[in-house]
């Protein structure tokens, strides 16, 4: 008889605790949902109205056109621009830094004297703002007049004799298979800032291999290279791909970097869709517009993220 | 012995690239406007001067302070509400507080677009709109997240034997809280500390479109106008440019290890 009388006990007291538990945390849910879902929604239905001036927003006259928004971006020169720009830099960036970082991650690892410097300064980039780093990296860059007056990268290339190497940066208007060359010294900027993050990840990583198994496979002949590739490498993937959708999502919705560094540039050859937006809602006051663009931004790092979280928690329960 | 030679010199290369931008900052910053010149901008300067930063400052100061009154009470804040939640979330799971968590943590990825425009007039509406307290509620927000993440995965590791039983010796939830977690979260709040500190110090999107009135602006946004003001004292936009970086410079050199936790916790592994 004492049993179930227990049981039921026990799971009054969970219910009880599971409702103290929701408690504590509503006041985070209320915030979150408001000022994440409840704004998103807010924004598309921005992004389905007529609400393009300030005059019709005071008004209210608020009225449906359906995906007119989105239809009118799609044909828009500008916004397609912004689209390669970010299809190119996304892949550029993507690749830099994963190629920067495992090189430094594999160079620090090998734990001679010193390294923890070099670690230390590959990483600083990390702890700056982009605002900062822009604002440096527009001097740098900046073509000056060629070939009479060269400043910057360029005028450090005329002082070593290699004015060969001079070309218009990021005011150059050239493109190849629709990518804008001008991105070059923007992905440069952006791989400085962030190749540290994913160097750390690896070296993390690395560290995480245990010894044994490199020193088994050493007994038995294998070179570095083969250690490398045979072992850490395939050990290194899962963190290969929390990178790349961690680098992926942040270069889709970059934005600091190119307005402190280039703006949207000459023929919008460095504009990004958050410029754009930026653009539309704050300096034509097309909110209708700019809410369609956050929202094709939105729908971009979805499909990067929600299966990302989805595995983690899956991943999470397993264990 | 050449293979270490060889791994030095690689690691003086990358170290050279990464240390670029800051040689131009320094030498650029420290020259009298005389030196500034273009043609001068990868020298050293040849006599020392501080004039760019006292002119930095004396128009940027303001506005390191309103990141400061930006910065700390939104750290704070953001770190106490994650620690909590992040109890609750490892400790005292229920039902469904994984997918609520999961729908929580979303919104740490989110382009702030998206939510940009509602968010404003909603400001506006409450009477918050151009002030730093309004940025300082969308930073606490909007930290949530990430905080909440650190937390749970540093308490997760914590036993749960510790908290059974204090609760077997009658202390509630709270109580636990504060007599047996609270106690050991110093390294999770240093961690979400310097995490929400750098993030917010260097947060540019948000302070531009919430704060309008520059002597309310904090310094990112001061810094893009005075680089967008055509000055060409080149000095003072680097001894700027300087000033605005140097708060999460030293707390990097001084923290580092806290702040690389903080990184890697980003990438949600727990």
């Amino acid at each position: 008889m004492r049993a179930p009388l227990l049981g039921v006990f026990h799971i009054k007291r969970k219910t009880k605790r599971g409702i103290i538990s929701f408690f504590i945390l509503s006041p985070t849910f209320a915030a979150i949902g408001v000022f994440v879902y409840f704004f998103i929604g807010w924004t598309s239905r921005t992004s389905l109205s007529n609400w393009n001036s300030f005059a019709r927003l005071l008004k209210g006259e608020f009225e449906f056109v359906g995906l007119r928004n989105y239809f009118r971006l799609f044909e828009d020169p500008r916004f397609q621009t912004d689209l390669w720009n970010t299809l190119y830099f996304t892949l550029f960036f993507i690749l830099g830094c994963l190629l920067l970082g495992i090189v430094l991650a594999v160079l620090i690892d090998r734990n001679l004297k010193g390294s923890g410097v070099f670690r230390n300064i590959y990483l600083f980039p990390m702890a700056l703002s982009f605002v900062v780093t822009g604002a440096v990296w527009r001097w740098i860059f900046a073509p000056g007049i060629l070939p009479s007056n060269p400043q910057g990268m360029n005028l450090l290339f005329n002082l070593v004799g290699l004015d060969l190497f001079q070309w218009r940066w990021f005011t150059s208007t050239k493109s190849i298979l629709n990518f804008n060359i001008a991105l070059i010294p923007v992905i440069i900027a952006a791989v400085w800032q962030m190749s540290g993050y994913t160097m750390a990840m690896y070296l993390a990583g690395l560290r995480g291999i245990s010894q044994d198994l490199v020193e088994a496979a050493e007994v038995d002949g294998a070179t570095g290279w083969q250690i490398f590739w045979k072992i850490k490498f395939p050990i290194l993937r899962p963190i290969t791909l929390s990178a790349m959708i961690i680098l992926g999502h942040i270069s889709l919705k970059i934005f600091d970097l190119v307005y402190a560094m280039t703006g949207s540039g000459p023929n919008n050859v460095t504009d990004v869709p958050a410029i754009y937006m930026f653009e539309t809602t704050f300096r034509a006051n097309k909110y209708a517009t700019g809410s369609a663009i956050a929202i094709i931004m939105l729908l971009m790092v979805a499909v990067v993220i929600i299966p990302y979280l989805t595995s983690a928690f899956r991943k999470e329960k397993r264990i | 012995m050449i293979k270490k030679i060889l791994i030095y010199v690689l690691l003086t290369v990358f170290a050279l690239f990464f240390l670029m931008p800051i040689y131009v900052l320094l030498a650029t910053s420290l020259k009298p406007l005389k030196e500034v010149g273009l043609e001068q901008m990868w020298f050293p300067p040849k006599e020392l001067s501080f004039d760019g930063f006292a002119k930095a400052f004396s128009r940027l100061a303001p506005n390191l302070r309103n990141s400061f009154l930006l910065v700390i009470p939104a750290t704070l804040l953001s770190a106490i509400v994650g620690s909590i939640n992040g109890y609750v979330l490892s400790k005292l799971k229920f039902r469904g507080s994984d997918l609520l968590f999961a729908l929580v943590l979303f919104g740490m990825f989110i382009p702030y677009q998206s939510v940009l425009f509602p968010l404003i007039r909603f400001l506006q509406d409450i009477g918050l709109y151009g002030s730093i307290w309004g940025l300082v509620l969308v930073h606490v927000v909007y930290g949530l997240p990430i905080t909440t993440l650190i937390f749970r995965n540093y308490y997760s590791e914590v036993p749960t034997e510790l908290i059974e039983a204090a609760g077997i010796d009658g202390a509630g939830i709270f109580k636990t809280y504060l007599k047996v977690l609270f106690p050991i979260s110093l390294p999770g709040f240093v961690v979400v500390v310097i995490w929400q500190f750098t993030n917010i110090w260097n947060e540019f999107l948000f302070a531009v479109t919430v704060t309008s009135d520059p002597t309310k602006q904090p310094i990112t946004v001061a810094l893009v106008n005075l680089a967008g003001s055509q000055v060409v004292e080149w000095n003072v936009q680097m001894a700027g440019a300087l000033l605005a970086a140097l708060p999460t410079l030293i707390v990097y050199i001084l923290l580092g290890k806290y702040f690389l936790k903080g990184l890697l916790a980003g990438s949600v592994k727990g």
